[in-house]
């Protein structure tokens, strides 16, 4: 069927990808987008009401009272198809954490040699969470001691958790209550194949409370051992100035781009860069040097922590080998698309596979082994290198975008009170005095039938003239991060008046790069803390936050988009909703679990209907914990702004405006 | 924090740090690692440095490792785009700044540099400084005040958590006249709040322009000039720190804890006057961690969202747009700003006189050259009674001056005066006649110019010409009177009539029914045991400073703070039958000698928040009473002589334990029970309830020499109950001994009971 084709401008907001996309249309290639155009979505599959759990089916069902060959309703069906999307999703985020608690381990061991622990704190501190005890161990001891442990909330065969702890006690009462609460992480996702096999679990509401169970054992689970193992392994982020979009690209020098979602190998080949030698030959095929760039969560992930730039989100993978500089693109797991490999052999570019999980067709795979990483990281670096020479006429797009990223929730704390007093209370405080209105964490990946990063640019431009603190991971932060949003000039130039001033009090950006999608954890563990610092309530729901993933496309953002429900939250999902066919799943998700977990979920893809819905839920949470009615014309007055004029005037005119006529 | 401050605060943070170090390393090349630091008179070594990391410096050397931790605080400028966050970074180099000042005042005391000469200066009442370095001899003449001493410290305790004392104002600078300087004193000290003085504006402080203007300064007047350097201000964050340590029972090392407690009890806030350099920014970012908000009198800028301080955390008010036709009011209103920012809670009680008046003024000295009339002393009578009446019988507001005034009195002369009070109110017993009449002393000293001393028939009153000729009069002691009754005990007292007797007749006839009164009230209060009351009472007033501390008053036991007997309490429960005195019934006795009470126990048990499981009211060995920090003396075990020392908040001296009452109060206060330490009133010294659970009187074998001057008649008399008329010769002293093996020897020498009792342990 034919679709219409869009214009490059209807495809996409991005400057950066409007000039690739139009440069692509010239030359013939084909890009996700153009393949979108081409391509309707199958209506009964992105209904949710196809179902195909055995080869009596597929069931084709298309309207509400319809059952398949087995009698299987639209809402079970509906249902099931949505528990797969969780489990695919918790399995991708949690399997991720599982590596790296492996490669701890290896580490601990002295297996990994260059693998070592690099935040020593955040060591204890999980060790506390995990029930390791800490007694005098040496750093690699008590490194093995909590890796174990990790790898033990993934199949162990009693008990519950151990991370949901963390939680407000009023949350972990809830899931108690229910039944909800998950015993390991594994366990709950098999349970999800288990039960939407032919002929088990045949209750819509049933199979749907245990996938509130499921993803919450990868929020709190294996997306938290995620984080948390990753700032152990490679350092808690704090802030760092970088830069955002393909105009990161260098003409002059080699170009590496990372893509994916791990920073184990990446985090090695960014030093690999650094090697001298490496340099040097680089230099000898005619670079002036080797130059890094990330995209994805590979990107977010080595953003945080070692400041290397982002050249883009999802839908930017292909575009960054169309400018034609890219030596070699290095993949570790999802979201990879498997076009790359063809389109890489349309220009000079290596396309590495490197994950013993994620292999493509076509591409180059040096599979990575963390017993010689650094090895590895060389060899790839130098096939890059040699590819150099081979560069053709480029297209770099001179887009990019200044950006301050970095904020892990222990830099938060650190932001607002220092190493003395830090502390979210600043921020409870801020969203209580009304100068901060609510919290939305905007999150999630991009989609090729949503017009690229534009949701995302007006969603988060509305919020900020609201005075609503934004929070974002994954590809939702690297569009923020492109539009500008997160330096802190972005206050002055978009925000309300109160947060501005909060802002400037505490020299941020109104929009905060918290990490990539597994890094969701941390928002849990903001939101957890926010909800026991005081002032707002006891509980995450009744915290005025909103979550939303408006350009979502992912099974990994369905998950998140659950455990955060189960977390209280309310969430918007925009473009299209999974379990579109049936009222019954719809109503269940959204009424039903509010009335069980507080949160809700919901979908839409009305970009200002997410704003309306948003604030309207800030403001009802306002209005229930008895906080002043939201009221801009209040805020404003603090900053630097009077001294500022001040300064312009000339000196003695300054020293008599700024300290009238001084004492004899 | 906004850029522009967090620019200049971090500069001059890293300034400091670096003259720190400078001078660090001089002081260690010149005088050696192991040379000792110590600011005078206070426990806790150097307080910020304990408080904080809990660092016990006492040699120059330890204070190496202290700066390594203040640079490692430092963080480098704000870029002037693209900043990376520098709240946090601010605030870090604000401690770094705390604990370079606090670094450079103590090298400063091994010079014999702090407290910073001033010539000439008399203060009204501060730190003794031994060292003939600073200024000479224990006299607070000569130098400016320097860290409060533990003694001030503990003394003001009191006021700070019954709201007496609101809060402490920290200036830095100058102001922009002298007029304008004395103009917010004045304010400040209207509304008690404690004030500190430090740094100038090109050379000038604040402290030169009160001194030019003859505004006394010292403890007694709540004005405490720390230096005429930014630098001095440590002396505020010091005091502050130990605050939390002292009432707070936190221990070095516990810097959130610390630091949350004067965010949310001590309320201070800093007032910059005159232009704010970058020093004083980064002063101004180490207090912040306190919790306590800086307001300028320039144009800076403001930092209004709340978080890190309990309300907005930087105010500019600049003084030229401050309205108010004079100096005084706009002086007024920049001190509302104040107390508004830090939310300063002020109990004030408008008194319609033509002095200034508040407790800041309680301590003023009225001297014979400045003096216009005195009442009382060597050649005159003054006598004050108050009495229950009728309701009938007293008219409201009535103030009558009977007999002539002063006016006719030669300057610097006397004459005989009675101040009657009669009360009316529905709540009013007999009982609460000395509770308000001791109060008239500290009302009638809360006006500037008059200074009281005394009470009952010796009173001592003194008017000031300076307050005469601003118009007081004898007859505005009645409106004092009235003012403050219905203030602050208008709940018991409906109706209050003063008269102020000079008439020679009237007077001897008034005079000879207060004492037939006096006489009778020593006969009823004599007669008041714990026996024969049913209840005793509760005072948790310090558990906003100690929360875990529970005093039980008993008629034989009174407050360890020597503020609150048992009638206080009662009284107290009356005014306020929610506050922080309850009546407590005793229940069944479980011990008459330990003074175990049933009811005490449980009481004892849930007002601690469970910390303190048995209370005995007689006994220091066994489960004590627990402390706050306000005791008026600390009692301790001397093991070796059998028996106990009690040394007085006043003493200074070393004592036979090893260790200064400073030291000493480190282990009593916090709510903590110690058996064989234990902080009391001095009061319960000579009750017949004084230990007996542990021998009782004759246990004391040292004592500061103070309460047997004060006390030396109450002394005699409970020897002579205790069948051992020379028992006060017996105890030793500080003049006597400071050591254990001088305790033993005076004690063989004069045989004292204790060592022949039975072992204590």
């Amino acid at each position: 069927m034919a679709k219409k084709i869009r214009l490059p401008e209807e495809a996409s907001q991005d400057e950066a990808s409007i000039a690739l996309l139009k440069l692509a249309a010239e030359k013939g290639i084909e890009t996700a987008f153009s393949r979108a155009d081409a391509m309707a979505a199958c209506p009964i599959g992105s209904d949710g009401i196809c179902c195909k759990v055995c080869s009596m089916g597929p069931c084709r069902l298309v309207k509400e009272g319809q059952t398949g060959i087995c009698g299987a309703t639209v809402g079970t069906v509906a249902a099931r198809n949505f528990a797969r999307m969780v489990a695919a999703g918790a399995a991708s985020h949690s399997d991720h954490g599982r590596d790296l608690a492996y490669t701890l381990l290896a580490a601990a061991e002295g297996h990994a040699p260059d693998y070592k622990v690099r935040d020593p704190a955040k060591l204890k501190e999980m060790a506390g969470y995990l029930d390791v005890k800490v007694d005098g161990q040496t750093t690699e001891e008590l490194a093995r001691e909590v890796a174990l442990a990790a790898l033990a909330e993934f199949g162990k065969p009693q008990g519950e958790i151990l991370n949901l702890k963390r939680a407000p006690a009023k949350r972990q009462e809830v899931w108690r209550k229910l039944g909800i609460t998950p015993r390991n992480i594994d366990r709950e996702i098999v349970e999800i194949m288990h039960r939407t096999h032919v002929g088990n679990d045949q209750d819509a509401e049933h199979i749907l409370d245990h996938v509130l169970r499921a993803a919450l054992g990868d929020g709190w689970g294996g997306s938290m051992l995620a984080t948390d193992l990753s700032d152990v392994l490679f350092g808690t982020p704090g802030p760092v100035f970088t830069e955002a979009n393909l105009g990161v690209l260098k003409d002059d020098e080699v170009n590496i781009i990372i893509h994916g979602h791990e920073p184990t190998l990446s985090e090695m080949i960014v030093a690999a860069t650094q090697d001298p030698e490496l340099i040097e030959y680089a230099k000898s095929k005619g670079a002036k040097g080797i130059n890094i760039a990330g995209i994805c969560c590979t990107a977010n992930e080595t953003l945080m922590r070692q400041g290397v730039p982002l050249a883009g989100n999802f839908l930017q993978q292909e575009l960054a080998i169309i400018t034609g500089s890219v030596e070699a693109m290095v993949v570790d797991i999802q979201c990879i698309m498997q076009s790359l490999a063809v389109l890489s052999d349309q220009f000079h570019t290596l396309l590495i596979t490197t994950s013993p999980k994620a292999k493509i067709t076509g591409a180059t795979h040096i599979e990575f082994d963390e017993h010689r990483a650094m090895e590895i990281a060389k060899e790839i670096v130098r096939k890059a290198v040699d590819r150099f020479p081979e560069r053709g006429k480029t297209a770099i797009p001179d887009h990019r975008a200044n950006m301050i990223p970095g904020f892990s929730h222990e830099y938060i704390n650190y932001a607002l009170g220092g190493y003395y007093r830090g502390s979210l209370r600043p921020l409870n405080d801020a969203i209580m005095s009304g100068r901060i209105r609510g919290v939305v964490a905007n999150i999630g990946c991009n989609n090729a039938r949503v017009c690229h990063d534009e949701v995302f640019r007006y969603v988060v431009t509305e919020f900020l003239k609201n005075d609503v603190l934004v929070v974002e991971t994954g590809c939702g932060a690297i569009a923020s991060a492109k539009q500008g949003y997160m330096t802190p000039e972005a206050a002055f130039e978009v925000a309300g008046p109160g947060l501005r001033e909060v802002c400037e009090t505490a020299g941020i950006p109104p929009v905060l790069h918290l990490g990539s999608c597994v890094d969701n954890s941390r928002i849990l563990t903001v939101l957890a803390q926010v909800a026991t610092e005081g002032g707002l309530g006891e509980d995450i729901c009744d915290i005025p936050a909103v979550g939303m993933a408006p350009e979502w496309m992912s099974e990994k953002a369905i998950s998140i988009a659950t455990y955060c429900v189960a977390s209280g939250a309310y969430v918007i999902m925009g473009h299209s909703s999974p379990v579109e066919g049936s009222e019954e799943v719809t109503r269940i998700i959204s009424d039903g679990w509010e009335e069980k977990v507080g949160g809700r979920l919901e979908f839409t893809n009305d970009p200002e209907e997410i704003v309306r819905r948003s604030l309207a839920h800030i403001d009802k949470k306002r209005a229930e914990l008895g906080l002043p009615e939201y009221d801009p014309t209040k805020w404003g007055k603090s900053g630097d702004w009077r001294i500022n004029q001040l300064l312009e005037l000339p000196f003695t005119e300054r020293i008599e405006a700024a300290y009238g006529n001084q004492a004899e | 924090m906004s850029r522009y401050i967090a620019t200049r605060a971090i500069r001059g943070a890293n300034a400091i740090v670096a003259e720190a170090d400078g001078l660090l390393n001089k002081a260690i090349a010149e005088k050696g690692g192991d040379f000792p630091v110590a600011f005078p008179n206070t426990a806790y070594y150097l307080p910020v440095m304990y408080g904080m990391l809990g660092a016990e410096v006492s040699t120059l050397g330890q204070i190496e490792p202290i700066l390594e931790h203040a640079k490692n605080l430092l963080h480098p400028l704000p870029d002037e785009q693209l900043w990376t966050p520098y709240l946090g970074e601010t605030l870090d180099c604000g401690m770094s700044t705390l604990l370079a000042a606090e670094a450079i005042e103590a090298i400063r005391f091994v010079y014999g540099e702090q407290p910073e000469p001033y010539p000439g200066l008399e203060l009204a009442g501060a730190t003794s400084f031994t060292s003939p370095d600073n200024g000479g001899g224990p006299a607070a003449d000569g130098h400016l005040n320097g860290p409060i001493d533990d003694i001030q410290l503990r003394s003001w305790g009191i006021q700070l958590v019954d709201g007496r004392m609101p809060g402490f104002a920290a200036i830095i600078g100058a102001a922009h006249s002298n007029k304008a300087a004395v103009a917010i004193i004045r304010e400040l000290q209207k509304r008690n709040i404690l004030t500190f003085l430090t740094g100038n504006v090109n050379g000038r402080s604040i402290i030169d322009q009160l001194v030019e203007e003859g505004v006394e300064i010292g403890y007694d007047t709540y004005i405490v000039p720390f230096g005429r350097d930014t630098i001095s201000a440590i002396y505020a964050a010091g005091f502050a720190t130990r605050s939390a340590l002292t009432f707070g029972g936190m221990k070095g090392g516990q810097w959130r804890e610390i630091l949350l407690y004067n965010k949310f009890r001590v309320f201070a806030f800093g007032l910059a006057l005159g232009e704010v350099d970058d020093l004083k920014y980064a002063t101004a970012a180490g207090v912040l961690s306190y919790g306590f908000p800086v307001i300028a009198d320039t144009i800076i800028p403001e930092i209004l969202p709340t978080g890190v301080t309990r309300y907005e955390h930087v105010i500019s008010m600049p003084w030229n747009e401050i309205e108010g036709k004079t100096e005084e009011e706009k002086a007024a209103k920049l001190v509302q700003k104040c107390i508004e920012v830090r939310g300063v809670k002020i109990q004030i009680t408008e008194v319609p006189i033509p002095v200034p008046y508040g407790s800041a003024f309680e301590g003023e000295v009225v001297r014979r050259a400045d003096m216009r009339v005195e009442f009382g002393g060597k050649n005159s009578r003054a006598f004050e009674y108050l009495l229950m009446a009728d309701k009938d019988e007293v008219e409201d507001g009535k103030i009558e001056l009977i007999g002539p005034g002063f006016e006719e009195i030669e300057e610097g002369g006397y004459m005989n005066m009675g101040i009657v009070v009669e009360v009316a109110g529905r709540k009013m017993e007999k009982d609460f006649e000395p509770v308000l009449e001791r109060q008239i002393h500290y009302f009638v000293n809360g006006a500037s110019g008059i200074q009281h001393i005394g009470q009952r028939d010796i009173a001592w009153i003194r008017i000031s010409k300076t307050a005469v000729e601003k118009g007081l009069t004898l007859k505005h002691f009645g409106d004092i009177l009235y003012a403050r009754f219905h203030g602050d005990f208008g709940t018991i007292v409906d109706k209050v009539q003063v008269k102020i007797i000079t008439e020679p007749d009237l007077y001897a006839e008034w005079l000879e029914k207060a004492r037939a009164a006096y006489d009778e009230r020593n006969v009823r209060i004599g007669a008041m045991t714990d026996e024969s009351v049913e209840e005793f009472y509760s005072c948790t007033l310090c558990q906003s400073f100690a929360p875990d501390h529970v005093c039980v008053v008993s008629p034989q036991r009174l407050g360890l703070c020597g503020a609150y007997n048992w009638l206080d309490c009662k009284a107290s429960f009356q005014i306020n039958p929610t506050g922080p005195n309850q009546p407590i019934r005793k229940g069944q006795c479980l011990d008459p000698v330990k003074g175990y009470f049933v009811g005490v126990n449980d009481y004892a048990k849930s007002g601690s928040h469970g910390s303190v499981e048995m209370v005995a009211m007689y006994s220091i060995m066994e489960n004590p009473m627990t402390a706050c920090g306000c005791f008026e003396c600390i009692m301790m075990v001397i093991p070796e002589a059998n028996g106990f020392m009690i040394v007085s908040r006043e003493d200074t001296s070393m004592t036979p334990a090893g260790m200064t009452f400073s030291t000493l109060a480190g282990m009593a206060g916090g709510g903590l029970q110690t058996p064989g330490v234990m902080g009391i009133g001095k009061f319960y010294i000579i009750s017949p309830k004084f230990i007996p659970a542990d021998g009782g009187f004759k246990r004391v074998v040292w004592m500061s020499s103070i309460f047997k001057e004060q006390m030396a008649e109450q002394l005699k008399q409970v020897a002579e109950r205790e069948g051992d008329p020379d028992l006060i010769d017996k105890i030793a002293d500080e003049r006597i001994c400071t050591d254990v093996e001088g305790l033993l020897k005076h004690l063989q020498e004069k045989g004292h009971p204790a060592l022949t009792m039975e072992s204590l342990l």
